[in-house]
């Protein structure tokens, strides 16, 4: 063994490069492996020039070295430095590829050698995993690269890029205007892109533009040329760079391999940590993205923390001053609060002081005085609520307030919004005058929800019991359904799947309580959409109160989440229960009705089939043009781009028609929004009005325009103020209104930040694409009125 | 779900139009001035003021197209209103001139707010005419994606008529080089319609019907491909009329439209220098 430290520190990122000037600066022996020939090589591959951000600003940065928000380059520029200056033992282009051991003696093989023995381990390896490699003989080669900075630095040569993801075609793509470009895909298709790249990679190859080898696989690379092993044989191709884009294995192997367990096989799990980032395995920490906290601030301060812990030296998280203005309304020291918390609300009692910690900074603290209303039905606000203190009433009679559901201390409430994505069912008030509620937002949640077992199935069994009671049987007292609500189970589909087929016997009753389905039914040959049920409905009551077998097939519109019910056990309440029979029959006698019309228009059922088809089933609202009244003026375009800035986040053009209904490119603010996912800066929100809309605490990190599967998102600079109105009309100042900036060529200075509709939630009057056009062509919709409206003609 | 801007809130603004139209008829009728109708009387004041704001407001109606941060209104109710309240200027103006026209400036005004009325007449029947036109001949595609299949067949064509006759193949190549979408504004406004491709077409097909044994199964490929190529010039060209049909009446409309202003302010002044 080559040598012996008190922390080894694997990754040079913001946590680790921080940790490293920590540990150098007290005098702790240690050593920071990179495997990059760089410090911090997530961003080092940030973008030339990018602007970043250094959120949340509250939070204090504590660590040795510097940082604040400016261009990438000056960031490391001072990061190189100041390790220099620290005296920070790196040792750079060394993988760490195996973690054995424990706390005092963990061995650590580095890639090329130069293994250590460390008593501490610091993982801080971030989120960006390995780039994938080809595996041929000559995949060393130096002119095989695996990432592209900037393809307008290559010209006049013959490029081949291997790969077929989206990666792969931009960069292709990109090549081709200067360059002679070869793809090699491995399949016979492209598939699983974005449908913009697939008919970029498309028209190249179908113009000449691209060359494609299909079902083809590098078999061998030499000096100047691949040799390809195709379907027909080999092909040797000669060419001066070799491009492969494969995608890069997630880091969570490795991790794993490590003997560190993650809660869930869910992609967004985190592993679980104690309140100083120790992971399961004493002695081996985590912080940074990988341990969950991904801002470079975030990380620069674990990375401090952690050798003070290390060192036996206890501090303050840096976060105190966050949550001690949390707790300011209730006047409780945070130790206090955190310990009440977990003392009174079950739900939370299993976290870790860290997950806690985390869970409170995102966070508010509520005092509602009695009467007062904590949400309204209908609201769109997708926030989860737990009662530390106190009582609130849960108004489940929209047309009689009196009629409420009571609920106490530890208790929740708001987990319906958040499972369906849909609005609030009910409006909830305060019901004592010393409530203490904790509000979360969504995406704190679904965090919690991945990442700590427990969490999960008392949520799922709560609001089974909830779900059904509202939606199935509001008169039926709980004790009775308990047959029912025991023998519920929940069950998840992708998109597309059906449930259950015509002519199945049936034997379930199924409640949608996440996505959509369609319901069709095969007539002469031809499979017919017969009607579309959003969740907070319930299929497949007809087979059960008629006893025959199903009448119709079920099919997924969108990924979508059923309560099973059991036939039996609900057909005993429906005998118990006369008045629900007859309010399922009346709703059975008019879905008859509604099949009989549809069965006579089948032009509504492919209009909806081709709507669920481009994915308005997952929408909350989605903008529409009729074609037969459009006249192409783009004002709508126009209109956004002058009330957002200057770009408009709407492209009318493009998008599938069907029967001159167009379905353009722009956000749909969907049920369960893909662009929120992995947002690092929790930039994007949705209002109460259902709005998804981005604040400006974005960084500019593309994440949620990879994300979007409709790619409504761009990453786009503030261009600069226009004159005003009369300015351009008298005075000839342009651009004028509805003027292109491109096109006159005015760049822009500012950071590039993702830009989306945002329904114009600050206008009063509604979203200005549509106020704009002039003949009435264009329309926004929620697609459950708008399929409603199409079903009753 | 979707209505016509004519339709709109069920013709709340063409119920507006025609009663200010009835009043205006019915006051013209039952005035008696003692001196011929015209535009100096009470009644032609009037008249001469509600033409002059009704033209005023119409014109302004450039500025609130433009003015897209309004935080209220529809643009649909805009134009719903210009179109039947401008349609009832012919009669307020021409009952406010009394009939009385001339060379001279009133008259000019007068014929100017005629022709901005009659080019916006055919804006409004270019909007409701030519969109379903233009949907239906795209059948879900775009003019881009079209001109992409057209290089594309070109590209072929260009490969099978090499094999042909000289004579064909010149033909041929002569009447892709020479195919043009679009191009200068008559070319715009021209229905589409093919030329040399038709011709080549004929050509070939004689050429098949008489054929040398060895070059049927070319000259069949290439029939089919020079007649999908031919529809889609067509298609192609009808695209760029239709939408310049809905653009073109505009560049009439509101250049006409400040010549009117101009004239209608020298109209009024006119007037209260004479009298
Ligand atoms: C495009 C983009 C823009 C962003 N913009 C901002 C912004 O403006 N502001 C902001 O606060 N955050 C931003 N972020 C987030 C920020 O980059 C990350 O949160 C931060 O880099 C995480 O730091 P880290 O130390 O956890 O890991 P990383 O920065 O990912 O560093 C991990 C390091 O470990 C090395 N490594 C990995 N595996 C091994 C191994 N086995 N052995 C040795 N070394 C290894 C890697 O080479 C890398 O250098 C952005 C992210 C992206 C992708
Ligand atoms: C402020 C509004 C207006 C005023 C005060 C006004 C005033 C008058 C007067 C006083 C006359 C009588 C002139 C005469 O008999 O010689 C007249 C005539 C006329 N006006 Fe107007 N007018 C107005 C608006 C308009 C408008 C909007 C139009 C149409 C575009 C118009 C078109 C005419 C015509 C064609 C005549 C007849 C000309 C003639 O008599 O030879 N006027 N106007
Ligand atoms: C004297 C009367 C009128 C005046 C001064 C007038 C003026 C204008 C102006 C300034 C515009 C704005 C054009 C632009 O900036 O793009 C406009 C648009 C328009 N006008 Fe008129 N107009 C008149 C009468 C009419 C009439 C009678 C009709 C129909 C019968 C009509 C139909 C239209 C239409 C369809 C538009 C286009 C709207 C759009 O695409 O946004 N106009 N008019
Ligand atoms: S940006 Fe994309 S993912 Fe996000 S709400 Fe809009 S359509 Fe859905
Ligand atoms: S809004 Fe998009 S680009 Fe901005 S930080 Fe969030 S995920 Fe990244």
């Amino acid at each position: 063994m080559a040598g012996k430290f008190k922390v080894a520190i694997v990754g040079s990122g913001p946590a680790g490069m921080s940790a490293g000037g920590r540990a150098a600066e007290t005098n702790v022996s240690h050593i920071l492996f990179e495997k990059s020939d760089h410090l911090s090589d997530t961003i080092y591959k940030y973008q030339k020039g990018k602007f970043v951000m250094a959120t949340p600003d509250v939070l204090p940065l504590r660590s040795p070295m510097t940082f604040q928000a400016g261009i990438r380059e000056d960031i490391l520029g001072t990061w190189d430095k100041e390790a220099a200056k620290h005296k920070v033992n790196v040792r750079f282009k060394s993988e760490v590829v195996a973690i054995k051991g424990q706390k005092g003696n963990f061995e650590l093989r580095v890639q090329g050698g130069g293994d250590i023995v460390a008593e501490y381990v610091i993982l801080c390896i971030g989120l960006q995993g390995n780039l994938r490699k080809l595996e041929c003989e000559g995949a060393d080669r130096p002119w095989v690269q695996y990432q592209l900075d900037d393809p307008d630095a290559y010209s006049d040569e013959t490029i081949v890029v291997i790969g077929a993801g989206d990666a792969a075609i931009e960069n292709a793509v990109a090549l081709a205007k200067q360059n002679k470009v070869i793809i090699v895909n491995r399949r016979d298709e492209f598939a699983r892109v974005k449908q913009g790249n697939l008919n970029l990679i498309a028209e190249a190859i179908d113009k000449g533009i691209i060359e494609c080898y299909y079902n083809s696989e590098p078999g061998h690379i030499g000096d100047n040329y691949l040799l390809l092993k195709t379907a027909e044989g080999e092909a040797k191709i000669e060419c001066n760079r070799i491009i492969a884009r494969l995608g890069a294995d997630p880091p969570r192997r490795f991790v794993e391999s490590c003997g560190i367990k993650f809660p869930s096989k869910d992609r967004a799990a985190l592993p679980e940590l104690s309140g100083s980032y120790e992971s399961n395995v004493p002695g081996l920490y985590i912080l940074g993205a990988l341990g969950g906290y991904p801002l470079i601030k975030q990380a620069m301060n674990q990375g401090y923390e952690v050798i003070e812990f290390i060192e036996g030296r206890p501090v303050k998280p840096a976060d105190e001053p966050l949550l001690e203005s949390k707790f300011a309304n209730i006047n409780v020291p945070v130790e206090e609060m955190l310990q009440r918390i977990r003392q009174n609300v079950p739900l939370l009692s299993g976290l870790t002081t860290l997950q806690l910690r985390e869970f409170m900074i995102d966070s508010n603290v509520h005092t509602p005085r009695r009467g007062d209303v904590i949400f309204h039905r209908n609201d769109y606000t997708n926030s989860f609520f737990s009662i530390v203190q106190g009582n609130v009433d849960i108004q489940i009679n929209p047309t009689n307030t009196a009629e409420v559901v009571g609920l106490g201390q530890g208790q929740f409430f708001g987990e319906m919004g958040l499972i369906s994505g849909r609005r609030r069912t009910a409006t909830t008030i305060s019901a004592s005058d010393d409530c203490v509620l904790i509000e979360t937002p969504r995406r704190s949640m679904i965090k919690l929800v991945n990442s700590v077992a427990a969490v999960k199935k008392v949520l799922d069994q709560t609001a089974m019991a909830r779900q059904i009671q509202t939606h199935l049987a509001p008169a039926v007292p709980t004790s009775e359904l308990q047959e029912v609500v025991e023998s519920a189970k929940i069950e998840s589909y992708p998109a597309g799947h059906v449930i259950f087929n015509e002519g199945d016997q049936g034997d379930a009753v199924y409640l949608i309580r996440r996505g959509s389905v369609t319901v069709s039914r095969s007539i002469a040959g031809r499979n017919l959409v017969l009607s579309y049920v959003p969740a907070g409905n319930y299929v497949g009551e007809m087979a059960l109160l008629s006893r025959k077998p199903r009448s119709a097939t079920i099919k997924t519109a969108v990924a979508t989440e059923a309560v099973r019910l059991d036939g039996s056990a609900f057909n005993k309440v429906l005998d118990k229960y006369p008045d629900l029979r007859r309010r399922l029959e009346a709703k059975y006698d008019q879905r008859l009705v509604e099949n009989v019309r549809m069965e006579a228009s089948p032009e509504s059922g492919s209009l909806i089939e081709f709507l669920v088809a481009q994915g308005v089933g997952e929408a909350t609202d989605v903008l529409l043009i009729d074609e037969s009244l459009c006249v192409r003026c783009d004002n709508c375009e126009k209109a956004c781009a002058e009330t957002h800035g200057g770009t408009s986040r709407l492209d009318r053009e493009a998008g599938p028609t069907f029967a001159s209904l167009h379905v353009p490119t722009s956000c749909r603010h969907c049920e369960h929004p893909h662009c929120m996912a992995d947002c690092p800066a929790d930039a994007i929100h949705r209002a109460s009005n259902g709005e998804v809309f981005i604040d400006d605490k974005c960084i500019g990190c593309g994440n949620c325009e990879r994300n979007c599967p409709y790619q409504v998102i761009h990453m786009a600079a503030k261009p600069p103020a226009k004159p005003g109105l009369l300015q351009w009309l008298l005075f000839g100042m342009g651009p004028g209104p509805g003027e292109d900036l491109e096109a006159k060529k005015i760049k822009s200075s500012s950071p590039k930040l993702a830009v989306k509709c945002d329904m114009c939630k600050d206008l009063a009057a509604g979203p200005a694409c549509v106020r704009a056009c002039p003949t009435g062509a264009a329309i926004r919709v929620n697609p459950e009125d708008f399929f409603a409206l199409t079903i009753r003609g | 779900m979707h209505e016509s801007i004519l339709v709109y809130r069920h013709f709340r603004y063409l119920k507006w139009a025609v009663t200010l139209t009835v009043v205006a008829i019915l006051a013209y009728v039952f005035h008696t001035p003692g001196e011929p109708a015209n535009g100096g009387t009470w009644l032609g004041y009037t008249l001469g003021g509600i033409g002059a704001g009704l033209i005023f407001w119409l014109a302004w109606f450039g500025m609130r197209k433009r003015d897209y941060a309004k935080p209220t209104g529809k643009l649909e109710d805009w134009l719903s209103a210009h179109i039947y309240l401008g349609l009832s200027l012919i009669f307020i103006a021409t009952l406010h001139s009394g009939f009385q026209f001339g060379w001279n400036v009133h008259t000019l005004a007068y014929v100017l707010m005629m022709l901005v009325i009659a080019s916006g007449a055919f804006g409004l029947y270019a909007y409701i005419r030519y969109p379903r036109l233009m949907t239906d001949n795209r059948r879900g595609t775009t003019l881009d994606a079209m001109i992409v299949e057209m290089a594309e067949a070109d590209r072929e064509i260009r490969e099978l008529a090499a094999k042909m006759s000289d004579e064909i193949r010149d033909l041929v190549f002569d009447a892709i080089d020479n195919t043009t979408i679009g191009g200068g504004v008559r070319r715009q406004l021209e229905p589409g319609r093919s030329g040399r491709t038709v011709a080549a077409i004929d050509k070939v097909r004689s050429a098949f019907a008489s054929g040398a044994r060895d070059q049927t199964e070319t000259s069949r490929r290439l029939i089919s491909l020079l007649t999908r190529k031919n529809e889609l010039v067509v298609r192609a060209r009808n695209d760029v009329m239709y939408k310049a049909m809905m653009d073109v009446w505009l560049y009439v409309h509101v250049p006409l439209s400040f010549a009117l202003l101009v004239a209608l302010v020298a109209h009024v002044i006119a007037v209260f220098f004479y009298w």
